[in-house]
C-alpha cells in the first residue's frame, strides 16, 4: 500500500498562477455554498491567500495514490451502536436557552412558507 | 506559592492537610490578578462558583475523603474554552458564542469533578482551535510569559500560559494537528496529546472529528501521567471512544528506558530547523543513549505531504461541523430578509477570517467536481502517512522530533500569511492523521532571546505508558521543567 514517488508534475490544478487561480476558484461561489457573507475587500484578500494554499496543495498530485484506499479516521471501530431506548436529554429549556429567538417552546426563525 | 506546586505536589500538601482547596484556589486568583492582565490566558473566571467548589473539596478532606480514591481533590485545574462546562461560558474563542452557556459538562468535566478537582477559569484559544498561535481568538490573542510579545502557541495557548504562568495547577486543551503540543513546547510545559479514541470528545465542540483529542497540559511528566488517568476511558456518548482499559499510568513512569528503541525519522531533521532547535534535540538524543536507550535512524517517507493532507481534510470537515452555527439554535443573530440572508450575515459577522478561511477551503475541497482531486487524494495520502507511523513502530517504541521548527516567534508575524502559519505545524500534524499518541515536553532554551524549546515524543496507539515513562526518565535527568519564566512571583500567602 505505499505510493511511490515520481518526479513533480507540471501543476494539475493550474493554480500556481494567480490569473487562473482566479479563474479556477470563485470565492464568492463557494462562500455562497457556505452561506458565509463576505465583504468585497475580505473576498478579494481569502481569494488571494486561498489561491496560494491550494497551489501548496498541489504537491499531493506528486505520488501515485490510484491503488491507495482512503482513510477517514484511524478508530479501531467500525459500525457502533447503542440500545434503542429513551435516555434523559437537555430539557426543552435548557435547548432554548442560547437561543437567539423564541417562543413558546420552539426556536423563531424568519418566515419560510409564503 | 500553592500555585507553584505542580498537581502531584499540591495533592500531597492538601493531603498532609498543609494547605487547603480553598487556599491554592486562591494563590492562583492572586496570580491571575496579578499576571493575566498582560498574558490574557484567561477569557473569564467565575471564581465565585469556584470557591464554592474549592469549600465543598475542603469539606470532603475534614470528612476523611482521599487522593487515593480522588487523586485531584481539591486541585484547581483550568479548561480550555471549548471544553463544556455546565452553567458556565462555552466561547470556543468566537465572537458568534461571546454570550453561549453551556446546558451540560462535557464527559473530561465529569470525570475531571469525580476526582474531586476544583474547576475554575475559561482558557484562550485560537477561535474554534483553528490557529497555532492564539492570535485568532476573538477576545484578544494570549502572550507568551517568557515574552510577551511572543506568540504562546495556540491554538490552546491560554491553557499553555495558565500553566507555565501558574495561574493554575494544570489545564486541558484540545489538538487536532498539535493545539495541545505546539503551544506547550513554545511556554515550557508538558502537553500530552492521546490516542484518538483515548478520551471521549463528548462536550468538546467539534473543529476536525477526525483528528480532534483533548490533551493535557501540565507542569511536569508525572502529572501529565495523573491527569491524563483521570480523564482516559471510554463513553458511550463518543461513538469513536475505544473501548479499551485505562491504565495506572503513574506506576509505570519509574520503569526507565533501558532497551527502548527510539526512532529518528531523517525527513524531520532537514533544512528549516531552527540551529538552536536542532542542537538542543540532539542534546536530548543522547540524553536518552545515556539513559539506555537505543536510537536509531528511521524514515517516514511522507512526511513532506503532512501538511498538505491535514489542511485539506481539518478544513473539510471544519465546513460541516461550523454549519451548524447559523444564528437559529445558539449564538448571535444577525437579522436578514429571508433565513438565507439571516445565514449568510450571522455567519459573516460572528466569525473572524482565519475560520473564514478554512470554511471557504473547506467547502471548496468538498464541492463537485473537487472532492476527487482533493479530499479523496488527501485521504489516500493520509493512508500513506499512517502506514509510514505503523511501519516504523515495527521496530520502534517511540519516535523523537522536535515539536516546532523554530522557537515562539513575535505576535503579528505571520498573521498576513496563512500558508507559513500552517507550515509551522510541520512536526505535529502527522500524529492526528495517524492517530497515535504524542507528547512534547521541555528540552531546552534558546539563547538569545531565552525562549522554551519543545522535544516531541510519538507513540504507538494506546502506547501513551510508554511515551510517559520515556518522557519521565528524560525530565528526571534534566531541570528543562523546574525553569519559570521570568515574571514577578506571586506574593507569600501566610
Amino acid at each position: 500500500m505505499h505510493g511511490t514517488l515520481r518526479q513533480p508534475t507540471s501543476n494539475p490544478f493550474q493554480l500556481v498562477e494567480p490569473t487562473v487561480a482566479k479563474k479556477d476558484f470563485d470565492v464568492s461561489y463557494v462562500a455562497h455554498l457556505a452561506r458565509l457573507e463576505l465583504a468585497s475587500a475580505e473576498a478579494e484578500s481569502l481569494g488571494r491567500q486561498l489561491g496560494q494554499v491550494l497551489a501548496y496543495m498541489a504537491k499531493l498530485e506528486e505520488l501515485d495514490v490510484a491503488q491507495v484506499e482512503p482513510t477517514a479516521h484511524a478508530v479501531p471501530l467500525a459500525n457502533v451502536t447503542r440500545p434503542d431506548e429513551i435516555r434523559p436529554s437537555l430539557s426543552n429549556a435548557d435547548a432554548l436557552r442560547n437561543a437567539p429567538a423564541s417562543n413558546d417552546g420552539l426556536f423563531v426563525v424568519p418566515k419560510i412558507v409564503e | 506559592m500553592w500555585n507553584r506546586l505542580t498537581l502531584t505536589e499540591l495533592a500531597q500538601r492538601l493531603a498532609q492537610r498543609e494547605t487547603s482547596a480553598s487556599e491554592a484556589l486562591a494563590a492562583c486568583w492572586d496570580r491571575i490578578q496579578q499576571v493575566d492582565p498582560v498574558l490574557h490566558a484567561y477569557l473569564s473566571c467565575d471564581i465565585a462558583e469556584a470557591r464554592l467548589q474549592a469549600e465543598a473539596a475542603d469539606r470532603a478532606l475534614a470528612s476523611g475523603a482521599t487522593h487515593r480514591e480522588q487523586p485531584l481533590l481539591g486541585v484547581p485545574i483550568s479548561l480550555k474554552d471549548i471544553i463544556a462546562v455546565r452553567e458556565q461560558p462555552l466561547t470556543c474563542g468566537s465572537k458568534l458564542l461571546a454570550n453561549f452557556v453551556s446546558p451540560y459538562d462535557a464527559a473530561v468535566t465529569e470525570k475531571l469533578r469525580a476526582a474531586g478537582a476544583v474547576l475554575f477559569g475559561r482558557l484562550n484559544l485560537d477561535e474554534f482551535a483553528m490557529g497555532s498561535s492564539t492570535e485568532n481568538s476573538g477576545f484578544g490573542p494570549a502572550r507568551n510569559p517568557w515574552d510577551p510579545s511572543r506568540i504562546p502557541g495556540g491554538s490552546s495557548g491560554g491553557s499553555a500560559v495558565a500553566v507555565a504562568a501558574d495561574e493554575c495547577a494544570a489545564a486541558l486543551g484540545s489538538d487536532t494537528g498539535g493545539s495541545v503540543r505546539q503551544p506547550a513546547a513554545c511556554c515550557g510545559v508538558v502537553g500530552l496529546k492521546p490516542t484518538y479514541g483515548r478520551v471521549s470528545r463528548y462536550g468538546l465542540v467539534a473543529y476536525a472529528s477526525s483528528l480532534d483529542q483533548i490533551g493535557t497540559l501540565t507542569k511536569d511528566v508525572r502529572d501529565a501521567a495523573t491527569l491524563l488517568g483521570a480523564i482516559g476511558g471510554h463513553d458511550p456518548r463518543d461513538s469513536t471512544s475505544v473501548p479499551q482499559p485505562v491504565p495506572d499510568y503513574t506506576a509505570t513512569l519509574e520503569q526507565g528506558v533501558r532497551g527502548l528503541k527510539l526512532g529518528l525519522p531523517k525527513e524531520y531533521f532537514v533544512g528549516g530547523l531552527d540551529p538552536e532547535v536542532r542542537a538542543a534535540v540532539e542534546a536530548a538524543v543522547a540524553q536518552f543513549q545515556q539513559l539506555g536507550a537505543e536510537t536509531i535512524e528511521i524514515s517516514l517517507p511522507h512526511t513532506d505531504y503532512a501538511i498538505a493532507a491535514y489542511y485539506i481534510i481539518a478544513p473539510a470537515e471544519a465546513s460541516a461541523n461550523l454549519a451548524r452555527f447559523d444564528g437559529v439554535r445558539y449564538g448571535s443573530r444577525v437579522a436578514g430578509a429571508d433565513l438565507l440572508e439571516l445565514y449568510q450575515r450571522t455567519r459573516g459577522a460572528g466569525f473572524g477570517p482565519e475560520v473564514k478561511r478554512r470554511i471557504i477551503l473547506g467547502t471548496y475541497v468538498l464541492s463537485s467536481g473537487y472532492y476527487d482531486a482533493y479530499y479523496l487524494r488527501a485521504q489516500k495520502v493520509r493512508t500513506l502517512i499512517r502506514q509510514d507511523f505503523l511501519e516504523a513502530f515495527g521496530t520502534v517504541d517511540a519516535i523523537l522530533t522536535p515539536t516546532t521548527p523554530s522557537a515562539a516567534f513575535p505576535l503579528g508575524e505571520k498573521s498576513d500569511d496563512p500558508l507559513r502559519m500552517y507550515l509551522e505545524d510541520i512536526y505535529t500534524v502527522s500524529c492526528n492523521l495517524a492517530g497515535i499518541c504524542g507528547l512534547s515536553l521541555p528540552c531546552g532554551f534558546t539563547r538569545q532571546p531565552r525562549l522554551p524549546i519543545g522535544l516531541q515524543l510519538l507513540g504507538k496507539p494506546f502506547g501513551e505508558a510508554t511515551l510517559l515513562r520515556l518522557a519521565y526518565a528524560y525530565e528526571q535527568a534534566t531541570s528543562w521543567h523546574r525553569e519559570k519564566p521570568p515574571l514577578p512571583h506571586a506574593p507569600e500567602r501566610a
